[in-house]
């Protein structure tokens, strides 16, 4: 990994799993923008890391569980339907799919 | 003397002013000021006086009244809200009508606080400068030319500015003590989880974490007993929290307190460091022990958070889709279409830098190198953190390594402006309360930030500290 540059390809990669689409001349940026951080964070590499287990939550608490049952938010479809760029008959109209 | 909750409240209580008098003179105010600083994103006039009309009615009546009935605040716009919009200073969500408000916006109305306007942000908190919000950046109220510090920009120049007593702010690597740093306010990054994160427009949901700008602590954590505690609703709250934050009501020993040597480095602008040493010299008359401690660990904490952090994004700002609610790209042609140039047009170039960067690390291939190598030195960081806090109470050293930096400075060079989040990322990294207080100013008169870090859950002990240091300015 020492020598990993970030290339256009994987800018082009990372903005279509990532579902932006970025013009060319964004990518051109973005591409040496992401080098230097990334080069930057390889840093890490250096680490003796062996053993150690990731942290992923920092207070300690895991699963927590509640009854299962509906909690009445009082959010109305009506308010959420408001904000939807498109609706139709109570529901989110997206373009078509398949 | 700035404005604090206290005498609002004795103001009101004795008649000498109104709610609505109150709500009015914020907004003239905000609106006086806002050309010169852009502090503010919108307001919520018309909500803010009924409510405030609805606070004089119930004072009238002799009803009883909230902790703070009839003071006005104001919340960072990636707060959920009524009134007005919520943007997150994005174009994404130009527009947006909250459909719910946060619990911290709850829990204050509950007791008859006001929200009067949203304040300025990076766009979606990513940025430590105000200057990723697509409303424009926010001026640092000491100095027009200089940043206000971000990304709770517009938060810390309103209280600077004394147009609200409180700001409620997010801080996910820096967000809330870097602008308090920058403007000499006072801000408050709590323990992760103490503040419920309802209803906030989430960024990295391992860090972030709910706090709030003022010019006292009183009257910090006055607001703090208000709004933390467990909810039901944000299943990251923790179960327990302190009786009491205010300091009058917390009792303090003799401390040992350790000063972080990796925070005093040459770096370190001369005028900050030799503030932090004239506050470790308060702490020692105050009988406190200060000694210096190495924490080697915290200079892998920049690296560690711009792979944890930037991941955490790139999840947590897929939804932003152009279906459900924002910005849709109305000539896109299909549903890929429609993903792809609504999240072009919509988020701002930091942001895209971000959720890029994050969706490299986790990619296949990579995740192994950078997302899990870094969540690793995150264990190591932790542990030497929890190693240094079985012999000192508390950490101090500088907010941030320089003073507020000139508009556009930091713009063309992104990783120099994440350089500005150096000494602030460790402790959001390990979930530790850390405060930002007023402390002196240099040579140009811009104000300097002493960083306290407490243990998880010490807010309380922070509080009384931060009380003994403000009385000793």
């Amino acid at each position: 990994m020492a020598d990993t540059k970030i290339s256009i390809k994987d800018v082009r990669y990372a903005a279509a799993l990532a579902k932006i689409a970025v013009s060319e001349d964004e990518a051109v940026t973005l591409q040496s923008e992401l080098d230097a951080i990334i080069g930057y964070v390889k840093q890490l590499d250096a680490l003796e890391t062996n053993g150690i287990t990731p942290t992923y939550q920092v207070t300690g608490l895991s699963n927590v569980m509640r009854d299962d049952k509906v909690i009445e938010y009082g959010v109305s479809q009506a308010a959420l339907l408001q904000n939807a760029p498109q609706s139709q008959d109570n529901q989110i109209k997206v373009p078509k799919v398949l | 003397m700035k404005t604090t909750i206290a005498t609002l409240l004795a103001d009101l209580g004795s008649g000498r002013t109104t709610a609505v008098k109150l709500v009015e003179e914020a907004l003239r105010h905000l609106e006086e000021v806002q050309a010169a600083y852009n502090v503010s994103i919108s307001t919520a006039r018309e909500r803010a006086l009924e409510q405030a009309r609805q606070v004089d009615e119930d004072r009238a009546a002799g009803k009883p009244l909230g902790l703070l009935a009839g003071v006005p605040f104001m919340a960072k716009d990636n707060f959920l809200t009524f009134g007005t919009t919520t943007t997150a200073a994005a174009k994404i969500l130009e527009g947006f009508n909250a459909p719910y408000q946060s619990t911290a916006i709850e829990r204050l109305e509950a007791q008859g606080a006001i929200m009067i306007a949203k304040a300025n942000l990076d766009a979606f908190a990513h940025g430590s400068s105000t200057e990723n919000s697509y409303y424009g950046p926010t001026k640092n109220p000491v100095d027009a030319a200089r940043v206000p510090g971000g990304s709770s920009g517009g938060s810390a120049a309103a209280v600077a500015l004394d147009i609200v007593p409180f700001a409620l702010g997010t801080d996910t690597g820096g967000s809330i003590r870097q602008p308090a740093s920058f403007t000499g306010t006072v801000g408050i990054k709590p323990t992760y989880g103490l503040v419920s994160r309802y209803g906030v427009v989430a960024m990295a949901s391992s860090t972030d974490t709910i706090g709030v700008l003022t010019n006292t602590i009183d009257d910090a954590a006055v607001v703090i007993n208000i709004i933390a505690g467990p909810d039901e609703r944000d299943s990251t709250t923790l179960d327990q929290r302190s009786a009491s934050y205010m300091p009058a009501d917390n009792t303090l020993g003799k401390l040992k307190i350790g000063l972080v040597k990796e925070y005093m480095s040459d770096d370190v602008q001369p005028e900050v460091r030799q503030a932090i040493l004239n506050r470790a010299g308060q702490l020692r008359n105050l009988g406190h022990t200060v000694e210096e401690v190495s924490i080697p660990s915290v200079a892998t904490a920049l690296a560690i958070y711009y792979i944890a952090v930037p991941a955490e994004i790139s999840s947590n700002l897929s939804r932003y889709d152009g279906i459900k609610y924002g910005l849709s790209a109305s000539e896109a042609a299909s549903l890929d279409e429609v993903y792809g140039l609504s999240r072009d047009q919509g988020f701002m170039a930091e942001n895209k830098r971000r959720i890029l960067i994050g969706t490299y690390v986790l990619s296949s291939g990579y995740y192994d190198a950078y997302y899990r190598k870094a969540q690793i030195a995150r264990t190591m960081l932790i542990n030497e953190f929890k190693k240094t806090f079985e012999q000192y109470d508390m950490l101090l050293g500088p907010v941030s390594p320089t003073t507020a930096f000139k508009l556009g400075e930091n713009t063309d060079d992104p990783l120099k402006m994440y350089l500005a989040d150096i000494m602030t990322v460790a402790a959001s990294l390990s979930g530790l309360p850390a405060f930002s207080l007023p402390s002196g100013a240099d040579s140009q008169n811009l104000p300097i930030g002493l960083q306290i870090i407490g243990k998880q859950r010490d807010d309380a002990l922070l509080f009384a500290v931060a009380k003994q240091l403000e009385e000793a300015e």
